[in-house]
C-alpha cells in the first residue's frame, strides 16, 4: 500500500503537466471556424463607390472575402498590396475579391483604399452583422469561397502571395 | 427612460434586419435584462476574458445589437445563443456545455476532490491506527534506584 501511494502521488500530477504543456504550446488565437465546408453567409452591402455588393451575384466564381480595418497595422497594410495584385492577376480567370471594412470610420477607410490604390470592390460593414455572420474574431481575416458558394478556408492574419495563389489555384481547378 | 427607448428604436431602424428570414417577424418588445443575460454567456471575441455584456468594445456593442434584434424578431434566448455558437463554435460560450468532451471540465474537478478526500481519509485512518505503545517499564523498586544512585556517584 505504501509503495503504491509513493507512485500514485507523483503520477497524479502527470495529467496536470500534460494539460499545461498542451495549453502553453497551442496558439489561443488559432480557433477553428465551424463555417469551413458550409455555405458562405450571403450579404448585400453598399460599396464605397456607391454600387451594391452582393455575394450571391458572384455564385459560380471563386470569391475571396477579406475583412480589414484602417487601424489594423501592420497586418492589413501588408496584405493590401497582395490582395490588389491577386485581384489583378486572377480576375480574368473569374476570381472575385471583396473587401469588407469593419469597426472603422468612413474617411479613414476611404484613405486606406486610396493610399493602396485598391480597385476591387470594398464596402463598410457598419453594423458588424456580416462579420458576426462569418464568425470573425479580428482583422485581418480572409475567407476563400469556392464556386458553389462554400467556405473552404479561413486565413487569420495577413494573406501572403503564397496563400492567395495556392488556395485560388486549387479552387479554380475544381469543377 | 422614454428617451432610452427612443434611442433603441432608432438604433434598431438604423441597423436594419439581420436576415430576410428575421425581418418577416413583427418586432417585439425586448427586455434589456434578457439581452444582458444572454450577453453575459457570450465571450467577447476581441477581448481577453470578458463577456459581451462587460466589454466596451465596438464588436461587443455590435453583438449586443444582434442579440437585441434577434430577440425582437421573436427568437428565444436559446436560439440566439445557438446562432453565436453556430458562427463561432462552442468557444464563444464562457461556460462550457455540460455534455460531450467539455463535460470533462465539469466532471474532473469534483472527481479530483473526491479522490483527494479519499487519500486524506486513508492516511488519517492509517496514522491514527498506530500499534499500541510499548508497555511502560515497571517502576523501579527503591532498592534498585538507590543502587543506581550510588553507582553514579561512585563514578569519577
Amino acid at each position: 500500500m505504501r509503495r503504491l501511494l509513493r507512485w500514485l502521488i507523483p503520477l497524479s500530477t502527470l495529467p496536470v503537466l500534460v494539460l499545461l504543456a498542451y495549453g502553453f504550446r497551442s496558439n489561443p488565437r488559432d480557433i477553428p471556424s465551424p463555417l469551413i465546408g458550409r455555405d458562405a453567409p450571403s450579404f448585400t452591402l453598399t460599396a464605397f463607390t456607391g454600387e451594391p455588393i452582393s455575394l450571391t451575384a458572384h455564385r459560380g466564381r471563386v470569391v475571396v472575402v477579406n475583412f480589414w480595418a484602417s487601424w489594423c497595422y501592420p497586418a492589413c497594410y501588408e496584405e493590401a498590396p497582395v490582395l490588389e495584385q491577386g485581384w489583378q492577376q486572377w480576375r480574368e480567370r473569374g476570381v472575385m475579391v471583396i473587401g469588407l471594412d469593419i469597426q472603422d470610420t468612413d474617411d479613414k477607410a476611404r484613405k486606406f483604399i486610396a493610399d493602396f490604390g485598391l480597385t476591387f470592390p470594398n464596402a463598410r460593414d457598419v453594423t458588424g452583422k456580416v462579420s458576426i455572420d462569418y464568425g470573425v474574431f479580428g482583422v485581418p481575416e480572409t475567407f476563400f469561397i469556392d464556386r458553389v458558394g462554400r467556405i473552404r478556408l479561413r486565413h487569420v492574419g495577413a494573406v501572403t502571395t503564397d496563400v492567395f495563389r495556392t488556395t485560388v489555384e486549387r479552387l479554380l481547378t475544381e469543377s | 427612460m422614454r428617451l432610452a427607448w427612443l434611442v433603441l428604436l432608432l438604433a434598431s431602424y438604423m441597423l436594419g434586419p439581420a436576415t430576410p428570414g428575421l425581418a418577416q417577424h413583427p418586432a417585439r418588445h425586448v427586455d434589456e435584462e434578457q439581452v444582458h443575460t444572454i450577453a453575459t454567456q457570450l465571450r467577447c471575441v476581441v477581448c481577453q476574458n470578458l463577456s459581451v455584456a462587460d466589454s466596451p468594445s465596438e464588436m461587443a456593442n455590435q453583438m449586443r445589437a444582434v442579440i437585441r434584434e434577434r430577440l425582437a424578431a421573436g427568437q428565444t434566448p436559446g436560439e440566439v445563443v445557438e446562432y453565436f455558437v453556430d458562427k463561432y463554435g462552442e468557444w464563444i460560450l464562457l461556460e462550457p456545455r455540460r455534455r460531450g468532451f467539455t463535460a470533462l471540465v465539469w466532471l474532473i474537478p469534483p472527481l479530483a476532490v473526491l479522490i483527494g478526500l479519499g487519500v486524506v481519509t486513508l492516511l488519517i485512518v492509517r496514522w491514527t491506527r498506530r500499534p499500541p505503545a510499548a508497555p511502560t517499564p515497571a517502576r523501579l523498586d527503591p532498592a534498585m534506584s538507590e543502587r543506581i544512585r550510588r553507582e553514579m556517584e561512585a563514578e569519577p
